[in-house]
Parts: structure tokens; C-alpha cells; sequence
């Protein structure tokens, strides 16, 4: 099990905004949390950066309990987020954003070849390398978040709704891209997502998030033909 | 020609403070409004080494950047803990309690300072006028030749990232921790450097030399050049040196006429002389780096 989450709970002060989430992801799977608004989907990702301190249970990864290491050694391990928004550094050039991503990693042969790779992936970021990210769209921000945390080759990529604020032609755009890093790099994803059709069409299994539980799972087949889930997230 | 000498000495040691703090303040984005007590830290410890050890000013030198390097460390902590308005509250706080340490324990000289500091020798010739202006300028060499290192490097880069998303950074391997305190540490460490070189020009120092005005002259200086350029800084000091002299029949004025600048500064060219949407940046602007 490369991912492993057991009985988490995380609270803002008196507000429990998860409690008893257990979920494991494995290698090579393409996982998706579904919920709405509030139901803890960044909590959840940020838990499991760490982000957000856990007020109880515990996160295994590669088979070691990482609770308790911050946020910039869990990165070191190979997991890398696409955060909320994107959260790039706007008065950083998109091509220092990714040199950012890609801290601690030598600067070599391989580097370029990952940094050409990423750019044939998104045209845009190559075009606009020399500018300031700020200056980029929302969608190119997007893009630019993805790309910055592919460039250090992370065991798993955790990508908290990517989807928002982005037009809906850029969303499939996206998903496309997610979908072929998991089908063809093999690349081990965790989607946290209020776009339930779009993310549960690309993914093996799903879960969907409710005030801060999961209620339900199964694969992504199953949950797209679940009335429950048709009813309250696809509209359906 | 002496006037002159003197003049542009004070702005050389005050360039490499701003420089110091600039590393602080425009790369890691860390606010401190308390520099001068660091300033200070390396007056002190120079003044005592080479009055009371006995030691010259080039002996004393690496003890005056571990010392104020390792004080810089420690009371660079509270950046782990606090942002912005807090942080510079609290480094306010730091720079009065240094101040009043120098100022109410005996050892320090207490409210007399230290006196009969020696002139820096240098090859057995006691260095006053050009030749000190040269030291001075070296230092200030010195600290503009690591400033641009820094931001070449790695370490740089990520107290950019610090800067501009500390999460976002954090999450990518980056570690908060150690990279503000290494900024404290490179920035505290050259204001003691250019503490050492006031005391040994000044040759007395007292507490009230190093207090909170002190450091909103540095702040001014940094924020007026182009805060996180490498020359904005030296170009503030230059500029806040040059015009107390200027304006010597307006000296009464001289808070109200740095003020102005201060808050025209701010309203018209908010990055600084140097920073980058400034009418001058844009003359100079080179394209960045190519990947």
C-alpha cells in the first residue's frame, strides 16, 4: 500500500472538520474524493502533506507512519501536491517556479529532458517561461502548479480540485493530462474534487466525502452508476 | 575633502546594513524593524574585543560575525512562529531590549559607552580618511558580491519561494526553518560587520546609536532603493546619506523631509528606485535568465 490513512481526524479549534477518515491508496491507482463544498476534501489533502496538523489517527506511507514529520520532509519523500488555486510564486518566473519544484535535485542531463518533457506536456508554460507567473491565467496557473510538482518525479501526486475556477473546456484539458500521467507514466494520483462526473470518469475507485466522513466507496463505475451519487453530485 | 571622505564612509557602512537587511526583508520577505540592535551587536562585541581582550580589529573580526551571526540565529526564531505585522512588532521589541541591555549593564559600558575603541591598522599604518573609505568600500564589495551569490543559489531561490507561498514551498521540500534563519543569520552577520566598522570609526559608541530609529533608517533605505534588488539598497544609503548634507540649513526638517520622500516613494514607485515597475528598472531592464 503506498498510501495508507487511518481513523484521521482533523479540528479547527471546536470545529471537527474530519473525523475517522480511513482510506489507502495504492500504486499506480487513480483515486478520487468526491464531496461538496465544506466536506473536508482540503483538509484531507493538507492532512496528508502536512499542512494541517492531525488532531488524531495517523498517515502511513511506503509503509512507515509519517504523522509526525513536516510538511517539507513528507515532500522529500515523493509526495507532491498541486495545491487549492495553484498557490504559484507569482513574482517568480514560470521557469524559476519550476526550478523551485525541482529543489534539491541536481541540475543536470535529466533535469532538462523532465523540463523539456513538461513543456511538450503544456505548451503555454514553454511559451511564457520568461514571465512573471503572476501574469499567467488562471488556467495556465493551473498547468503551471501541475507541471511544478511533476518536475521532482513524485511517487504521488495529490491534487486538490484542479478543476475550480477554470473554464470547462480547460477542466477536460486537464483531466486528459492527469489521466495520461496515471494510464501511461504510471503515476499514482489522489484527486480531491467537487466535479464529480469529470474526476470519476478518469479514475480506478472513488470515495465521496460527507461533513467530514466518508460514506460511501467503490470504483469509479460503481459510483458513477450509484443513485445516491447521481442525485446529489451528478445532478443526474 | 575630509567632510567628503567622512560623508561617504557613514554611507558605506549603512549600504552594507541595508544590504544585510535586505537579504532579511526583500529575499526571504521577513519584515524586521529591528536591525540596528544587530548593528549594534557588532559594535559591541568589536569595541570589547579590542578594548578589553586586547585583540585587533582583524582578529576580532570572525568573532563579531559568529557572534552576531549566532544572536541573529536565535532571535531570528520568532520568524518561525509569526508573520508579518506580528513579526515586526516583536522585532521592535528586540531591537529596545538590546538597546537598554547595552545601555543599563555595567559591562556594556552602561550609559558612558565604550571609548578609546582602536583605529583599524593595517600593516602597522592606522588606517583614517581614504584608506579607511577603502576598507569600507571593500566590505561593501563584499557584502553586494554575496548578495548577488545568494540570489544565484539555490538557497536563493528558495527563500523566494518562502517569500512569495511558504506553504506551496514547504510542500515541495523546501524547509521553512532552515532557510529564514539562514537569511537572519547572512543578514544579522554583515550589519555586524558594518556595526564593527562604525565603532572603529566612530571610535565611542553608546547605546542610543543603535536604537529603533536606527532601524527605520535602514528599513528606508532598503524600501526607498527597491526592496529585494541588489543595488536598491546601497543606492537608498547613498541617497538618505547624501541628503542630511545637502539640506544641512534644513536640518530641523530632516525627519519631515525623509517622511516626504518616504510616502511619495510609497503612494508613486511602491518596489523602489531600482524595484520592478519603477521608471528606472524599465531603462535598465534586462530580460531574465532563459531556461
Amino acid at each position: 500500500m503506498l498510501l495508507e490513512v487511518r481513523s484521521l481526524e482533523v479540528s479547527y479549534g471546536d470545529i471537527h472538520a474530519l473525523h475517522g477518515v480511513s482510506f489507502e491508496v495504492s500504486q499506480g491507482e487513480l483515486v478520487s474524493i468526491i464531496g461538496a463544498n465544506g466536506a473536508g476534501k482540503s483538509s484531507l489533502l493538507n492532512a496528508i502533506m502536512g499542512i494541517t496538523p492531525l488532531a488524531g489517527g495517523s498517515i502511513w506511507y511506503q509503509g512507515k507512519d509519517i504523522s509526525a514529520l513536516p510538511s517539507h520532509e513528507r515532500a522529500r519523500l515523493g509526495i507532491r501536491m498541486v495545491p487549492e488555486r495553484a498557490r504559484v510564486f507569482p513574482i517568480l518566473t514560470v521557469y524559476e517556479n519550476l526550478l523551485a519544484g525541482g529543489y534539491r535535485r541536481p541540475k543536470n542531463k535529466a533535469f532538462e529532458e523532465k523540463l523539456e518533457w513538461l513543456y511538450s506536456l503544456f505548451p503555454v508554460l514553454a511559451e511564457r517561461r520568461t514571465q512573471l507567473a503572476a501574469t499567467l491565467s488562471g488556467g495556465e496557473q493551473q498547468m503551471l502548479a501541475i507541471a511544478r510538482a511533476l518536475i521532482a518525479e513524485p511517487s504521488i501526486l495529490l491534487v486538490d480540485e484542479v478543476s475550480m475556477g477554470l473554464m470547462p473546456a480547460l477542466v477536460d484539458k486537464v483531466f486528459e493530462v492527469l489521466q495520461q500521467l496515471n494510464r501511461d507514466h504510471g503515476l499514482t494520483i489522489l484527486l480531491v474534487e467537487q466535479n464529480a462526473s469529470a474526476s470519476l470518469r478518469i479514475s480506478t475507485r472513488g470515495y465521496v466525502l460527507e461533513t467530514g466522513t466518508l460514506v460511501l466507496t467503490g470504483t469509479a463505475a460503481a459510483l458513477l452508476a450509484d443513485e445516491r451519487v447521481r442525485s446529489a453530485y451528478l445532478g443526474i | 575633502m575630509n567632510y567628503l571622505v567622512t560623508v561617504a564612509i557613514f554611507i558605506g557602512i549603512q549600504a552594507i546594513a541595508a544590504n544585510g537587511l535586505n537579504v532579511i526583508v526583500g529575499y526571504a520577505g521577513q519584515i524586521s524593524l529591528g536591525h540596528a540592535a544587530f548593528f549594534g551587536i557588532g559594535a559591541y562585541a568589536s569595541a570589547l574585543l579590542t578594548t578589553k581582550a586586547g585583540m585587533t580589529f582583524w582578529q576580532a573580526l570572525p568573532f563579531v560575525l559568529l557572534i552576531t551571526g549566532s544572536i541573529g540565529l536565535l532571535l531570528g526564531m520568532p520568524s518561525l512562529r509569526l508573520r508579518e505585522d506580528f513579526l515586526a512588532v516583536t522585532t521592535i521589541g528586540i531591537n529596545f531590549i538590546v538597546e537598554s541591555i547595552f545601555q543599563y549593564i555595567p559591562f556594556f559600558g552602561g550609559a558612558l559607552g565604550i571609548s578609546n575603541i582602536p583605529s583599524i591598522r593595517l600593516f602597522g599604518t592606522r588606517l583614517r580618511g581614504w584608506p579607511f573609505l577603502g576598507v569600507v568600500a571593500f566590505f561593501l564589495l563584499l557584502s553586494l558580491l554575496a548578495n548577488r551569490k545568494f540570489t544565484k543559489s539555490c538557497a536563493g531561490l528558495a527563500c523566494f519561494a518562502i517569500r512569495e507561498e511558504e506553504t506551496a514551498a514547504a510542500s515541495m521540500g523546501v524547509s521553512p526553518v532552515r532557510f529564514k534563519l539562514l537569511a537572519f543569520v547572512i543578514g544579522t552577520a554583515m550589519a555586524g560587520i558594518a556595526g564593527a566598522l562604525y565603532a572603529h570609526t566612530m571610535r565611542f559608541i553608546a547605546a542610543t546609536d543603535f536604537g529603533f530609529p536606527h532601524s527605520v533608517n535602514f528599513m528606508s533605505m532598503v524600501v526607498l532603493g527597491g526592496i529585494g534588488t541588489l543595488w536598491g539598497p546601497t543606492l537608498g544609503a547613498i541617497i538618505l546619506g547624501l541628503l542630511p548634507e545637502i539640506f544641512r540649513p534644513l536640518i530641523q526638517y530632516r525627519m519631515l523631509i525623509n517622511a516626504l520622500i518616504l510616502l511619495l516613494m510609497i503612494r508613486f514607485q511602491p518596489g523602489g528606485i531600482l524595484g520592478g515597475s519603477s521608471v528606472l528598472a524599465r531603462l535598465f531592464r534586462r530580460r531574465p535568465s532563459h531556461g
